[in-house]
Order: C-alpha cells, then sequence, then structure tokens
C-alpha cells in the first residue's frame, strides 16, 4: 500500500515538474524545475528495477545538464546585464 | 471553442495512448534468455554490462565516437582563451576540495562494480565530469583554452584504445568478439580508458564552453 502511495505521488510529481520546467516564465525556475525533473525521473527508473539508467540519468540528466543549463543561463543574463 | 477542441483531443489521445499501453502484447522479440545463457561467456556478471561492451560493443564505440565528435563541434566554435577563474566562497572551495577525492573514489568504484553490479564507464565518467565541473564552478580549475597534446591525447585515449582493440581482435571472426577467456580483461581495460576519456569530454563539454567574458560567478 505504501509503495502504491509512493509511486503515484512519484508520478505525479514528475508530471508536475516536467508541467512547471515547460510553462514557467521565468527561466532560472525552469531549469531548477528541469533538475527535479531529472531526479524524480532517476528515482522513478530505480523504482523501474532499472539502476543502470537511474545511475546514468542522475549523473548526466540532472547533474551535468542541469550545470550546463545554469551556466547559459548565467551568461545569457550576464550579456544582458552587460549592455 | 478552439481551447476546448483541443483540450478534448488531447484528452482522447491521452485516453487512447494508456489504453495502448495498458494492452501492449508481448515483445516480438525477448532477448533477455539469450543473455542470460551467453552471460558466462562473456566475461562479466552484469547483464547491462555484458550487452554494452560484448554483445552489442560496436554500439558503445559509435556512442564514444559520437560524444567526441560533439565535443570536436564545440572546439570548432569557441575561439576566445578561457576566462580568469573568480574564486567563491572559502567555504564552498574547502566543501568543492573535500569532495573532489570522495567523487573520484566513487568513479572508480563504480568503473569496478561495472562488472557485477549496475555501474560502469558512462556513470564512473559523468561523476569524474561532475568533480571538474565542481572545481570549475568554485574557481579552483580554470576553463580550458585550446587543448595540448596531454589533454588531446586524454579525450581521444579512450576511443583510440577501444578501436585498437576493436583492429586487434578482427582475426576472431567478427568486430570486438573477445575471447571468451580474456573478456572480463579487456572488457576492464576498455571501461577504464572510456572512463577517463569519458570523464574529460564531459567535462570539456562544460570548461571548454566558460569562456565568457565576465566568467563564472
Amino acid at each position: 500500500m505504501m509503495v502504491l502511495v509512493f509511486d503515484g505521488l512519484l508520478a505525479c510529481a514528475l508530471l508536475w515538474s516536467a508541467w512547471r520546467a515547460l510553462a514557467t516564465p521565468r527561466l532560472d525556475r525552469a531549469i531548477v524545475f528541469f533538475i527535479a525533473f531529472g531526479l524524480l525521473m532517476s528515482l522513478a527508473w530505480a523504482r523501474l528495477s532499472a539502476p543502470d539508467i537511474a545511475l546514468a540519468e542522475a549523473a548526466i540528466g540532472a547533474g551535468l545538464t542541469g550545470a550546463l543549463l545554469l551556466d547559459a543561463y548565467g551568461a545569457i543574463s550576464r550579456r544582458k546585464g552587460g549592455k | 471553442m478552439k481551447r476546448l477542441a483541443v483540450f478534448c483531443l488531447a484528452c482522447a489521445f491521452v485516453v487512447l495512448t494508456g489504453g495502448a499501453l495498458i494492452e501492449l502484447g508481448p515483445a516480438a522479440i525477448d532477448l533477455r534468455g539469450q543473455v542470460a545463457a551467453q552471460l558466462a561467456a562473456s566475461g562479466v556478471s552484469h547483464p547491462v554490462t555484458a550487452v554494452l561492451l560484448n554483445f552489442r560493443g560496436y554500439d558503445t564505440l559509435l556512442e564514444v565516437a559520437v560524444l567526441l565528435i560533439a565535443l570536436l563541434a564545440i572546439l570548432a566554435v569557441t575561439d576566445k582563451p578561457p576566462a580568469a577563474p573568480v574564486p567563491a566562497h572559502p567555504l564552498l572551495q574547502a566543501v568543492a576540495r573535500g569532495a573532489t577525492p570522495a567523487m573520484i573514489l566513487v568513479a572508480v568504484y563504480l568503473l569496478w562494480a561495472g562488472a557485477h553490479r549496475p555501474g560502469g564507464a558512462f556513470q564512473a565518467g559523468a561523476v569524474l565530469a561532475a568533480a571538474a565541473v565542481l572545481l570549475h564552478l568554485v574557481g579552483l580549475l580554470p576553463g580550458w583554452g585550446a587543448p595540448g597534446l596531454r589533454l588531446r591525447l586524454g579525450l581521444t585515449a579512450g576511443f583510440a584504445l577501444f578501436l585498437a582493440l576493436a583492429a586487434a581482435l578482427l582475426s576472431q571472426g567478427a568486430l570486438l568478439q573477445y575471447p571468451p577467456a580474456a573478456a572480463g580483461t579487456l572488457i576492464l581495460v576498455i571501461e577504464a580508458g572510456l572512463t577517463v576519456s569519458l570523464g574529460l569530454i564531459l567535462a570539456g563539454l562544460f570548461l571548454f564552453l566558460s569562456r565568457d567574458e565576465g566568467g563564472e560567478t
């Protein structure tokens, strides 16, 4: 029963964070939602007993891609602020 | 009115897709049995690693090539020298310094664990790259300029090693067909090379690009 509740919450959180990442008007918040989505996704892979994909998703999907997106956001806002 | 129609269509699509997923028949090709039957000959005991590095080693070889080409494309479009690193708060720097050895240890563990449990070269390389990005963000590791000879060798070593082994093993009859007795060692050697190179490539995606004037914050 607890497992079912957890899975349901995870699925809802996934959909919600995915929607927020797409619909948020502010870029920085969208990036944070994207990172949160990546972490939830890796949890979902772990629940689907695919730990290999969960590891790759956590390291590459949430970690590196998130860092790259934040760096790009920083570069964009610096360029806007400089001009 | 238009919105309502789009909403109804979207709902119908969701219901239909969900119904199709629930009524999904058994897969036309079930390879699990074949993998399990051949696992003993693959040199590793974790089926995912066996598929990635042995049964479908060709795919992994090309994946690494794709990553390398992506990095070359980045190198081709960036020509500014790297910005001077801006040191972050000393506390952040101390945390990053403390975390780096642990992350390297985790990467080596993931590489070693790949033979018999979830893990492997891609995950280990990603952890190495994350350590480099962390050090860069706190200002301890400057961004990379045009790569020198050592960095070039490091970036290509994994792919070159993989390719060289593939060429050397061509006498076995098929591309990347390992002799079963040496398969475990060969896979570990290839994965070790891939870990170093993938770590450098993934870190390079970040560090070669951080040449924006103004530096990091």
